[in-house]
C-alpha cells in the first residue's frame, strides 16, 4: 500500500487535546483513521477536563507541549460560567500562544439535504482580544463594566490573514463585520483597519456589513458571503449560524493560528454534552480539521484522500449519524470514511 | 345585512365613548406611506383610536446632547401610548441617534421582538414563532469608549443589576401574560463573567417566581446554531441589548425580512411605543413601494397591549391573509407586485368583508 512508506524525511510529533464533551469521541476517530493509513504523525496527547481541578496546570504542560511540536490538534474545553470562576481554557492557550487567527470553514456538503444550498463561507476571526478581554470589574454594587479592547495591530494582522487567505485561496470577496454605527472608536478602529488592508489588494471586492444585519443576510441569502472576517465575538456568532446553515457544528472544521503554531479544532466549538458517550457524535469536523493539519504538515498525499472520503461519504449519504438525520454512530462514520480511503488508495494504486 | 349593520352601529357606538388617543410619529423615508397605511386600516377596522400625529424633529442643547420637541414629549406621556414609524437620523457625526433619544426620554427598557412565519410566503423555514426581548438601554450601547494609548480603544457594556432584573421580569410577565411556555436566556457567561453572568443571575432569580413557565439558559453562539438549524424549539428569548439587536435581525431573515417584523418598545412610566424593526428604506422612499406589514403589525401588538384584542384580531388575520391570498397583493419584498396603497386597500377589503 502507499502509505507503506513515507516520501520525505521522518515523523512529526503532534500535540493531541481530546478535550471535554464529544472530543474524546471524535479525536479517537482521527487516532484510528491516521494509524489505518500510517501517517507519520505521533501524537502527544494532554488528556484532562476543564473541571478537573488541576485544569489549569495541564494546560500549562500543553502549551508547553505546542511550543516545542508547533501544531496541534484539540476538542473544546469545558468553562464554568458565571462570576467568580476561573477563566477559560481555551482563550489561555490562543493568548499565551498568540494564535490570533481562528478560521472556520462553513461549506455546504454535496447531497445533504439542508434548507440553503450552495454555501461556502470561510470566516477568519480575531481571536484574541475585544469582547474576550477579561477585563471585567464591579464599579459599585450591581453595576458592572466590561471591557473590550480592540487594538489597531490586532485588526491590521487579523485583516490581512483574511485578504491573504482570499488571495491565496482565489477567492473573489472579503466581507468586514462590525457595528461601527454603536462602537464609532473600538469597531470604528477595526473597520478603518479592513479598508486599509483592502486598498492593497485592488482584486478581492471588499464589503463592510453590520452585524445584525450580517445575521439576517445569512440565513436569507448565505451566498453572498465568501470570505468573512470578523472582531472575535462576531466571528463566534457568524462561525456558528455559518455552521447552522450548512448541517451543523458537526461538519465544520476549523483551525487557530499564529505565526509559530497552529492549533486545529472543530470550527463551531461545541461541546455537546448532551451528546456525550453516547457514541453518535459526528466525527466529521474533527477528522476534516485533522485532515487540514495533515495540509499544514506538508503531508497533502494523506490530506488529500482523506478529504476525498470525507465529501464521498456525505454525497453517498448511506452512513448519517443523528445529526445529519441518520441512525449511524461515530464508529460506523470512521468505519465508512477509512473503508472509502482504502478503495480511493487501491484506485490509485490500481491505475498507477 | 341589517344584524350586520346594527352590530357596527352598536360597536362603533361603544367605540365612541372610550375613544383611545394614541400619538403617533409617522417618521422619515416611507414612514409617511406606511403610517398612512395604518390609519387607513384602523379606520377600515373602525377601531376606536385617534390619533395625534407629532414630529420629533431634534434639537440639540448646549451640549449637543438631543432633546425631542416639548410638544412630542407632552403628547407621549400624556396618551403613553405611541406608534412611531422609522426615523433617519440627524445629520452630524457623534450624535446619538433619534431612536437612542426617544428611548432614553421614555426609559423605554425592553424591546419586544416577536417573529413568527407567515403563511403562505415560503422562506426555507416555517415554523419559527419567537418572541425577542431585548434590553434596550445599556450594554454594548452604552456609548463609552476611549482610546487607552495610540491604536487600543476600549469600548465598555455596562450591565446592572437594576436594568437586568426590570428586562428579565418583564419576559417572564409577557410570558405568561401571552401564555407562552418557555423562556431562555441568551448569554456569554463563560467568557463575560462578571457583566454577563449577573445577568443570568437575574434571569434565574426572576424565573424562581414563575414556577410554571419553563426556564433555559443558553451561550449565544450555542444559540446562533440552533436557531439557524431549528427555530421552531425556541419560544420566549430574553437578552442583553446587543445580542437581542444580532437575533432579533436574525429571526427576521427567517421569516422574510424586514417588511414584516413589528416591534415594541416598552418604557417603565406605563410608556409603550411600537414600531416596525426596519428603517427609513431611503431607496423606496416617496414610490408607494414599501411594504406596510411590520408597523401595521407593530399597531396589532399596540391593541394588544390597549387589551383591544378583538380589533387586533381583525387587522391581523386580515393582513396576514392578504399576504397568503397571492402574489398580485404582496409588496415587492416579498416577491409580489403590489403597490404600498394597493396592498392596503386590499386589507381593507378583506376587513370590509
Ligand atoms: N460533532 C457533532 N456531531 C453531531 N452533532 C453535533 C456535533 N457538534 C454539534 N452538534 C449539534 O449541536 C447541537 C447542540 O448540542 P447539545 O444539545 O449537545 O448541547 P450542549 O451539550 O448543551 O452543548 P454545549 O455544552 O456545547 O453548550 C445539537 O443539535 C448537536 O446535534
Ligand atoms: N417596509 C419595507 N418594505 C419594503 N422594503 C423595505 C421595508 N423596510 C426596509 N426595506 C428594505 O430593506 C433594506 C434595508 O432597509 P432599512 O430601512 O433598514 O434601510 P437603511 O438604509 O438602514 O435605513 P435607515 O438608515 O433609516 O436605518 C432596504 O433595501 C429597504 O428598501
Ligand atoms: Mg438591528
Ligand atoms: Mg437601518
Amino acid at each position: 500500500p502507499l502509505f507503506g512508506l513515507t516520501k520525505y524525511g521522518g515523523r512529526r510529533t503532534v500535540t493531541l487535546i481530546p478535550g471535554d464533551g464529544i472530543g474524546p469521541e471524535i479525536t479517537t476517530a482521527v487516532r484510528e483513521l491516521f494509524e489505518w493509513m500510517k501517517v507519520p504523525v505521533d501524537f502527544e496527547v494532554i488528556d484532562f477536563h476543564g473541571a478537573d481541578p488541576d485544569a489549569e496546570k495541564r494546560m500549562d504542560d500543553a502549551i508547553t507541549s505546542l511550543r516545542r511540536n508547533g501544531v496541534g490538534l484539540k476538542g473544546i474545553l469545558s468553562t464554568p460560567q458565571g462570576r467568580a470562576t476561573r477563566t477559560s481554557l481555551n482563550i489561555k492557550l490562543r493568548t499565551e500562544l498568540d494564535l490570533f487567527a481562528n478560521v472556520i470553514f462553513c461549506k455546504t456538503p454535496a447531497g445533504l439535504p439542508t434548507r440553503h444550498d450552495d454555501v461556502d463561507i470561510v470566516v477568519v476571526r480575531q481571536n484574541t482580544e475585544a469582547e474576550y478581554s477579561g477585563l471585567e470589574h464591579e464599579i459599585s454594587p450591581g453595576v458592572i463594566e466590561s471591557l473590550k479592547v480592540i487594538s489597531r495591530e490586532e485588526s491590521m494582522r487579523i485583516a490581512k490573514y483574511a485578504f491573504d487567505y482570499a488571495a491565496k485561496t482565489g477567492r473573489s470577496k472579503v466581507t468586514a463585520v462590525h457595528k461601527a454605527n454603536i462602537m464609532k472608536q473600538g469597531d470604528g478602529l477595526f473597520l478603518q483597519c479592513c479598508k486599509e488592508v483592502a486598498s492593497l489588494y485592488p482584486n478581492i471586492v471588499f464589503e463592510a456589513m453590520i452585524v445584525d444585519n450580517t445575521s439576517m443576510q445569512l440565513v436569507s441569502r448565505p451566498q453572498q458571503f465568501d470570505v468573512v472576517v470578523t472582531p472575535n465575538l462576531y466571528g463566534n456568532i457568524v462561525g456558528n449560524i455559518g455552521a447552522g446553515l450548512v448541517g451543523g457544528a458537526g461538519l465544520v472544521p476549523g483551525y487557530n493560528i499564529g505565526n509559530d503554531i497552529a492549533v486545529f479544532e472543530p470550527g463551531a466549538r461545541q461541546i455537546q454534552q448532551s451528546l456525550t458517550g453516547k457514541g453518535v457524535a459526528n466525527p466529521v469536523c474533527m477528522i476534516s480539521s485533522g485532515a487540514m493539519m495533515l495540509r499544514h504538515l506538508g503531508m497533502d498525499t494523506f490530506a488529500s484522500p482523506i478529504e476525498k472520503a470525507v465529501r464521498s461519504v456525505l454525497t453517498r449519504g448511506d452512513v448519517r449519524t443523528p445529526d445529519m438525520g441518520g441512525d449511524h454512530t461515530t464508529a460506523d462514520m470512521s468505519r465508512a470514511i477509512i473503508d472509502e480511503v482504502d478503495a480511493i488508495l487501491t484506485g490509485a494504486e490500481a491505475s498507477a | 345585512m341589517l344584524s350586520r349593520a346594527c352590530r357596527r352601529l352598536s360597536s362603533s357606538a361603544a367605540a365612541a365613548q372610550q375613544m383611545h388617543k394614541v400619538t403617533m410619529i409617522p417618521g422619515d423615508g416611507i414612514g409617511p406611506e406606511i403610517s398612512a397605511a395604518v390609519k387607513q386600516i384602523f379606520r377600515a377596522a373602525e377601531v376606536p383610536v385617534e390619533w395625534e400625529d407629532v414630529d420629533v424633529m431634534p434639537t440639540f442643547d448646549e451640549f449637543g446632547r438631543s432633546t425631542i420637541p416639548q410638544r412630542a414629549k407632552d403628547s407621549i406621556n400624556e396618551n403613553k401610548i405611541a406608534l412611531k414609524g422609522p426615523l433617519g437620523t440627524p445629520i452630524g457625526k457623534g450624535h446619538p441617534s433619534l431612536n437612542l433619544t426617544l428611548r432614553k426620554t421614555f426609559d423605554l427598557f425592553a424591546n419586544v421582538r416577536p417573529c413568527r412565519s407567515v403563511k403562505g410566503y415560503k422562506t426555507p423555514y416555517d415554523d419559527v414563532d419567537t418572541v425577542i426581548i431585548r434590553e434596550n438601554t445599556e450594554g454594548e450601547y452604552c456609548g463609552v469608549e476611549h482610546e487607552v494609548i495610540p491604536g487600543v480603544v476600549q469600548s465598555i457594556k455596562l450591565i446592572t443589576r437594576d436594568a437586568s432584573m426590570r428586562v428579565a421580569n418583564f419576559a417572564f410577565e409577557f410570558a405568561k401574560n401571552n401564555k407562552r411556555s418557555k423562556v431562555t436566556a441568551v448569554h456569554k457567561a463563560n467568557i463575560m463573567k462578571m457583566s454577563d453572568g449577573l445577568f443570568l443571575e437575574c434571569c434565574k432569580e426572576v424565573a424562581e417566581r414563575y414556577p410554571d413557565i419553563e426556564f433555559e439558559h443558553q451561550l449565544l453562539d450555542k444559540t446562533c446554531l440552533m436557531i439557524t438549524e431549528d427555530p421552531h424549539q425556541f419560544d420566549v428569548m430574553v437578552m442583553p441589548n446587543l445580542y437581542g439587536d444580532i437575533l432579533s435581525d436574525l429571526s427576521a431573515g427567517l421569516i422574510g425580512g424586514l417588511g414584516l417584523t413589528p416591534s415594541g418598545n416598552i418604557g417603565a412610566t406605563g410608556i409603550a411605543m411600537f414600531e416596525a424593526v426596519h428603517g427609513t428604506a431611503p431607496d423606496i422612499a416617496g414610490q408607494d413601494k414599501a411594504n406596510p406589514t411590520a408597523l401595521v403589525l407593530s399597531s396589532v401588538m399596540m391593541l394588544r397591549h390597549m387589551h383591544m384584542h378583538e380589533h387586533a384580531d381583525v387587522i391581523e388575520r386580515a393582513i396576514l391573509d392578504t399576504i397568503a391570498a397571492s402574489k398580485e397583493t404582496r409588496t415587492g419584498d416579498l416577491g409580489g407586485t403590489a403597490s404600498c396603497s394597493g396592498f392596503t386597500k386590499a386589507v381593507c377589503d378583506r376587513i370590509h368583508q
